[in-house]
């Protein structure tokens, strides 16, 4: 499991307050739907930022970048690359 | 009957009508992002004036963020702004001098408000033991 990966499932662990276990979470599996909730997700989001030292801009505060483990990773590759 | 398409807003305008959004936040999990993030959780969601208001009281403090909180999770239902991509600090509560709770919109979402026509933004708020809720009405008026 590649390093980003583990880090947004550690995340997800320890502030996602999900039903499901993270370890045996598809990436694409829809994390609303397994718990996720509005609170949590910003949560995840403040945990993303600190533990990958990025920050989220405004455009994308959506629902969508939150979804799966696959789109979190996609949006950290896109803040990284540009960082 | 007002279709409901999540994501489908993106500052077009909306059907004339009411629409609804309702968020209920538990206040001991605010309280623990608080006790965790800090800082970091309070200003990324919170204007300076909501957050004058929360600590005036010791006791509500987290229960005021809560329902604030809620307000802002309510407003984006109700304008479904979920895939909009927007600041929570552009959705304001304030608290007028009768003690009624209001939302003031600023920045992007008051665009995309105003693009959509929202005519009047209506909000309750309540907060009972671990639990703070909001409900907010959207009303969108014909335009001519």
């Amino acid at each position: 499991m590649e390093k980003a990966e583990l880090g947004i499932r550690n995340v997800l662990q320890q502030h996602g307050r999900l039903n499901q276990d993270v370890s045996l979470l598809d990436v694409q599996t829809d994390l609303y739907q397994s718990g996720l909730t509005s609170h949590a997700s910003v949560n995840v989001m403040l945990a993303l930022e600190g533990l990958f030292d990025i920050e989220f801009p405004d455009h994308m505060l959506k629902r969508n970048v939150f979804s799966s483990i696959d789109s979190i990773r996609s949006a950290l590759t896109s803040l990284t690359s540009t960082a | 009957m007002l279709s409901f398409e999540p994501g489908k807003f993106a500052g077009t305008a909306l059907e004339p009508g009411v629409r609804l959004g309702f968020d209920l936040v538990q206040i001991s999990q605010v309280a623990n992002s608080i006790n965790h993030f800090g800082v970091a959780f309070k200003s990324r969601l919170f204007t300076q004036d909501e957050l004058t208001y929360a600590e005036q009281s010791n006791a509500f403090f987290v229960d005021r963020l809560a329902a604030r909180f809620a307000a802002k999770e309510a407003v984006i239902k109700a304008l479904s702004l979920s895939e909009a991509g927007i600041n929570w600090r552009d959705i304001e509560v304030f608290k007028d001098h009768d003690g009624d709770c209001g939302i003031v919109l600023h920045g992007r979402v008051a665009e995309l408000a105003d693009a959509a026509g929202l005519s009047n933004l209506l909000l309750s708020l309540s907060h009972d033991g671990d639990y703070a809720g909001a409900f907010v009405t959207a009303v969108f008026a014909a335009r001519h």
